[in-house]
């Protein structure tokens, strides 16, 4: 440790010291990621600061709690240094708190110098094309929450006994997940902290036969190397690739050039379409099919089950260049059916926009600069709030992995330091007091950390029964009951 | 780790005394803890043979110093590792050979994130090797790393785990730059959005 560091930064805290011990009454509206890590953050850089999180459901941690596949624990592992965050005395969690019925977003920016919005995205991108609403036809977040738990979607009873196929739209992480949950051998499942009525549901499942559909190709397949990797490598499951499907042009050849992640993927892809032709076939085998160049036209109905989703009308593309090195699919007029009784739509989430927030439709995300939430534009030129900020998904558009917001965060937080050395903050606020009065007033049953420690020594212990990490409560009632307990 | 810079300066320099003689219990336990919050829920890894391995490589390296409080220190040969902040400040440590570059931020209050705890399931304890020739004398990343390394924010040619880069000999006086949003170390500036 040099002694001139040392000296720098004992200066420079003297004289800041001023500004960042001043209380900072910050209310982070999200407790995923992207609201944990800017806590973090906020807290390491303002000895003021005092953080709240808040959260709809009573459970913290967003969709590393509900998102993340259940035989995928290493990636759940971030939960760790997030609860170390929710402990620090300078912060408090409050879960069961809903931002738009519970309070208002102007009654939390009266109570706090600071409002970071960072609730993700709970909604999905429509393909918009006929059918959409036949039964069997589910988004994947919704197939997910399911089988994670979430209680609002515990009741979903996806039906997986009416055919031996399932059509996956779209080849994004989200895609092999809900791919390798449907074709995974029940045995492995069973010790994960998957939820037991998914559990049960796909110990009768009839389901062995899975299309991971794409209206691109290979090389822009949204897949990641590990998950690519993992599906390839499940004993007794077929991975079947066309050869055909795997030729490169030119443009293909430019884009894997300038990107090291589209070239691995596409080498992988390769060598299981080579593997995938010798093996032989079986009437029980689990079978995982890319299919590449193919875009849903409309979605069939059952002539037995009206109502019932029976198959997928698709059209083959072509890809074709839209500039700047990329390349979007066009129809070409041939069609085919695809047969199943099972669509889940994983082709992107969406957020949610709530009342006195602008939101922008097309973008799904809250107007914003670098972060600053964008209170009207006047000749071109945004004008942004102060003291309202957006992190995580609901400012960058639903893409990148848990660690991706750290970096979101840490210029979030870049912000708000600027915005407090130019003194935006100097006047007087409730912070958390003004909250608890608010909340009581309203008879709101928070759900604070101590709470949620409760909800998770009883989903562990009885997990621990049944050789599974933990069994997970899925109904608002048991949760709400578990963290009230004494 | 909560502590604002003067106290992180503090801290190291207690650390300082530590390695002259003193017991530092502070970043051993908190790794044991990491690493034993991990293992156990970890049925089905892919990498598990090699994580285990690892674990246990380190974990003997942290049971052999307990055992011999007064030896310990002074028989592990140290290297020193210069990490460079995302504010451009060079920080050098002093590493013993056989420790992650992870652990040796953490054990010196460096902030690298290490979300996964080891289990190469992120890139945030991503690093770059600022010197070519330092990071040609490390071994190959393996496929594992690799896949992580594909999402890295900010990844360039020499961008290495900070958790699957152990001290050894010919490491001493490397630089090691932690990744920053607001200065990007990018040479290519693809940054890859799946999730």
């Amino acid at each position: 440790m040099s002694r001139r560091y040392l000296a720098r930064y004992l200066v420079s805290r003297y004289f800041s010291s001023s500004v960042s011990s001043r209380p900072l009454h910050v209310c982070i509206v999200g407790s995923g990621p992207a609201g944990f890590y800017t806590a973090d953050k906020l807290l390491k850089a303002h000895e003021g600061a005092r953080v709240d999180i808040i959260d709809r459901l009573p459970t913290p941690f967003g969709l590393v709690r509900s998102g993340v596949a259940p035989d995928h624990p290493e990636t759940k592992i971030a939960i760790n240094q997030f609860s170390r965050v929710a402990q620090h005395e300078r912060c408090s969690f409050y879960g069961n708190v809903k931002l738009g019925s519970d309070l208002l977003l102007s009654e939390l920016r009266d109570l706090y110098h600071v409002v970071v919005l960072a609730y993700g995205a709970e909604s999905d991108k429509d393909l918009g094309i006929p059918g959409e609403s036949l039964s069997g036809i589910y988004s994947a977040r919704e197939f997910v929450w399911w089988y994670n738990g979430h209680p609002d979607y515990s009741s979903l009873k996806p039906d997986l006994k009416s055919s031996d196929t399932a059509v996956i739209l779209g080849q994004g992480n989200v895609a092999l997940d809900v791919a390798r949950i449907l074709l995974r051998p029940r045995t492995e499942l069973a010790s994960t902290d998957i939820a037991r009525h998914a559990l049960s549901a796909l110990e009768e499942s009839s389901i062995r036969k899975v299309f991971l559909v794409g209206r691109r190709g290979p090389v822009q397949a949204a897949l990641t190397a590990k998950e690519l990797r993992e599906v390839l490598g499940i004993k007794n499951m077929h991975i079947r690739i066309k050869e055909t499907d795997l030729t490169v042009t030119p443009a293909d050849e430019e884009e894997m050039k300038n990107s090291r992640i589209r070239k691995r993927i596409y080498e992988l892809l390769s060598k299981a379409a080579a593997a995938a032709g010798t093996s032989e076939s079986d009437p029980d085998q689990r079978e995982l099919h890319f299919v590449f160049f193919r875009q849903p036209d409309r979605f069939l109905e059952s002539n037995e089950r009206k109502g019932h989703v029976s198959g997928v009308n698709l059209e083959k593309t072509i890809l074709e260049s839209a500039g700047s090195g990329k390349q979007l699919a066009v129809g070409t007029g041939e069609f085919e059916d695809l047969n199943c009784s099972l669509v889940l739509k994983a082709i992107g989430y969406k957020s949610v926009p709530i009342n006195g927030l602008p939101f922008d439709h097309k973008k799904g995300v809250v107007p914003n600069v670098r972060g600053r939430v964008v209170s009207q534009t006047v000749e071109g030129l945004s004008q942004t709030e102060r003291g309202l900020y957006v992190c995580g998904w609901l400012k960058r558009g639903p893409v990148g992995i848990i660690a991706t917001n750290l970096y979101c965060a840490e210029e979030m937080v870049g912000r708000i330091s600027e915005d407090i050395e130019e003194g935006v903050f100097t006047s007087s606020k409730e912070g958390s007091k003004g909250l608890m009065q608010l909340l009581e007033k309203r008879e709101v049953k928070k759900v604070d950390f101590s709470g949620w420690e409760k909800i998770d020594a009883k989903e562990k212990q009885m997990g621990s029964e049944k050789n599974k990490p933990r069994e997970k409560l899925v109904t608002w009632e048991d949760l709400l009951a578990a963290a009230a307990a004494n | 780790m909560f502590g604002h810079r003067i106290s992180r300066s503090g801290s190291a320099i207690v650390k300082q005394l530590a390695r002259e003689g003193y017991k530092s219990t502070y970043g051993r336990r908190n790794l044991q803890r990491s690493y034993g919050h991990y293992l156990p829920s970890l049925p089905m890894v892919q990498t598990r043979t090699s994580q285990e391995a690892f674990f246990l490589k380190n974990h003997r390296f942290y049971t052999a110093s307990a055992s011999t409080p007064e030896e310990g220190d002074e028989e592990t040969e140290k290297i020193t590792i210069i990490f460079v902040d995302k504010d451009g400040e060079e920080i050098p440590v002093k590493v013993p050979i056989g420790m992650s570059v992870l652990e040796a931020a953490h054990e010196n209050d460096i902030d690298l994130e290490g979300a996964c705890e080891a289990s190469l399931a992120c890139s945030t304890c991503h690093v770059i090797v600022m010197d070519t020739e330092y990071y040609n004398k490390l071994e190959e990343p393996t496929d594992e790393e690799n896949d992580m390394l594909d999402l890295a924010f900010g990844l360039t040619e020499t961008s290495r785990l900070g958790c699957q880069v152990i001290a050894s000999p010919e490491l001493d006086g490397v630089h090691l730059a932690i990744p920053s949003a607001t200065r990007n170390f990018a040479v290519d500036g693809f940054v890859p959005k799946p999730h």
